[in-house]
């Protein structure tokens, strides 16, 4: 017997996908506004990404953020996924209580991103981490006191994670970006029209003064026996061989669009990476269903919160006639799309990554697939049949991302479950009972 | 927030701060080690720390496949990285 046939489906006037910034925002600024609303997140505590819980306990603006959606009455399900949607606006979600059916009136998708992690030799060896990988599994209890660590990579998020891994106590061997010092340097001249952010530049810098810095170094390699002992680096001609316990590496993030796309939401570039499309009022293009945050095009936290503002208050000016969403919210917007667009200009997906892969070099980590059976494959449908690249845990998430840049091979659709999910969970996405709801709409 | 968990890692009795990821005390119990085995047999670590790359993965309670890295510990869990 299906599990989801003991459980009664839930339904909700709106239901939020993803407990970060722009989730929460979108959760709060509708319930506030009268609707009934329910918000999910696979994590066993809220926030998201950027507000990481540390030992279990969230994160200062999470801990208020739960308070004020306790007051205004959403409930939360956390360490709850989407299995897969179904027609007749019903999710299929796993979580604590098992397999369940949710049932929407509006969706909001704020998926967020994930680390951008691309494959180099060694990267597959013990103690090689995503930037932001390392500075979340730290959050989580991961021991790094007095551990050498080599941060590189691009992108801003390398020296937030730089900063929290010296909090913990690491050593850090050092912080090498892509990005040369011209770059850096007109980002730099960038931030002066945004006050706020120069500010939290300035703390992250201070914070990290001693650390050797090394603007336009790339990772060539990982080295060690069984396990990383050193990095090899390179800038042009030049190299150097950095020795440490630990190597974090990052390429910047890119949006989660998987469920958005199951759910039939068109999805095309920007920045460089594929994202859901939204119109002005977060709207995608299937009727009902909005998207918010990281996932429509990476625009840092401050721009996923009024994205997620902007959502709630349109979903409730629909449901229950609330007033539209403020003008104001879309020109603070519009300065955070200026932003985003600098960091994208700065920190860019590096080109020619094929020529940093070499024969052995495992491009699918989940089956253990190397570059020299991809390379010359003519799409990632035959890739993925000929090789099983891609079929293994992550779903591709990691792999294709890597090869439809690489290779500029087209994306292929998101296919459920979108979590792995136990068998049971799946049988119950053949029983839906909307009919047997046990709440309110 | 400092209170002790028990569990078991591989058999062996391990006690770490409440909060701590399944994840971070497989490491804690011993360092180096890894979640799993990947199919062409190398031990590998946890990559990306959010429930993405799977590479945390390990047995939980005799289920197969469990996030480490998104699992908080608790007391009497019985996790494998050998399964």
């Amino acid at each position: 017997m299906p599990e989801a046939d003991k459980a009664p489906a839930l339904r909700a006037g709106l239901v939020v996908v993803g407990a970060g910034p722009a989730g929460i925002a979108a959760a709060l600024a509708a319930a506030r506004d009268g609707v009934d609303t329910v918000l999910l997140d696979g994590a066993p505590v809220a926030g998201g990404q950027v507000w990481r819980a540390r030992q279990g306990v969230a994160a200062e603006p999470v801990a208020q953020a739960l308070a004020r959606l306790a007051q205004a009455g959403v409930r939360v399900l956390a360490g709850t996924r989407v299995v897969m949607p179904l027609p007749d606006r019903l999710l299929l979600i796993d979580g604590p209580e098992g397999a369940r059916h949710l049932l929407w009136a509006r969706l909001v998708v704020a998926t967020g991103a994930r680390e951008r992690l691309l494959p180099f030799p060694g990267w597959t060896l013990p103690g090689v981490f995503g930037a932001g990988g390392l500075q979340a599994l730290v959050k989580g209890g991961w021991p790094i006191a007095g551990r050498r660590v080599l941060v590189a990579g691009s992108g801003p998020l390398l020296l937030a994670a730089a900063a929290t891994l010296r909090g913990e106590g690491a050593h850090l061997a050092g912080l090498a970006d892509e990005a040369g010092p011209t770059a850096q340097a007109r980002f730099g001249a960038t931030l002066v029209a945004h006050p706020a952010k120069t500010v939290q530049a300035l703390r992250l810098a201070a914070s990290l003064a001693g650390v050797p810095w090394w603007p336009g170094w790339r990772v060539v390699a990982a080295e060690g026996d069984g396990r990383v002992e050193r990095v090899l680096l390179a800038r042009g001609d030049r190299k150097r061989t950095i020795a440490c316990d630990a190597l974090a590496a990052g390429w910047g993030l890119v949006p989660q669009v998987e469920l958005g796309q199951a759910l039939g939401c068109a999805s095309g570039a920007r920045h460089g990476a594929e994202a859901l499309l939204v119109d002005a009022w977060q709207k995608t293009a299937v009727p009902g269903v909005f998207a918010a945050g990281e996932c429509t095009g990476i625009g840092g936290a401050r721009a996923a919160a009024l994205q997620g503002e902007i959502a709630g208050h349109q979903v409730a000016a629909e449901l229950v006639s609330a007033p539209p969403p403020p003008r104001a919210l879309s020109r603070a917007l519009a300065r955070e799309r200026h932003f985003a667009a600098g960091v994208a200009r700065t920190f860019p997906m590096p080109d020619r990554w094929h020529q940093r892969l070499r024969d052995d070099t495992l491009v699918c980590r989940c089956e253990d697939v190397p570059w020299s059976a991809l390379r010359d494959q003519p799409d990632l449908r035959s890739a993925k049949l000929a090789t099983r690249c891609g079929m293994g845990h992550c779903q591709g998430r990691l792999c294709h991302d890597t090869l439809s840049t690489v290779m500029a091979w087209p994306r292929l659709p998101a296919r459920p479950p979108l979590t792995p999910a136990p068998l049971s969970s799946l049988l119950a996405s053949d029983h839906p009972h909307p009919s047997t709801e046990e709440t309110k709409a | 927030m400092t209170a002790a968990i028990r569990l078991r890692i591989d058999g062996r009795a391990v006690q770490v701060r409440s909060g701590t990821s399944v994840a971070a005390a497989v490491e804690l119990a011993v360092p180096g080690r890894g979640a799993h085995v990947s199919p062409g047999g190398m031990r590998r670590q946890p990559l990306c720390g959010m429930g993405v790359c799977g590479e945390c993965r390990v047995s939980i309670d005799g289920r197969a496949h469990r996030l480490g890295c998104q699992t908080p510990c608790a007391d009497g869990m019985e996790v494998r990285t050998d399964a």
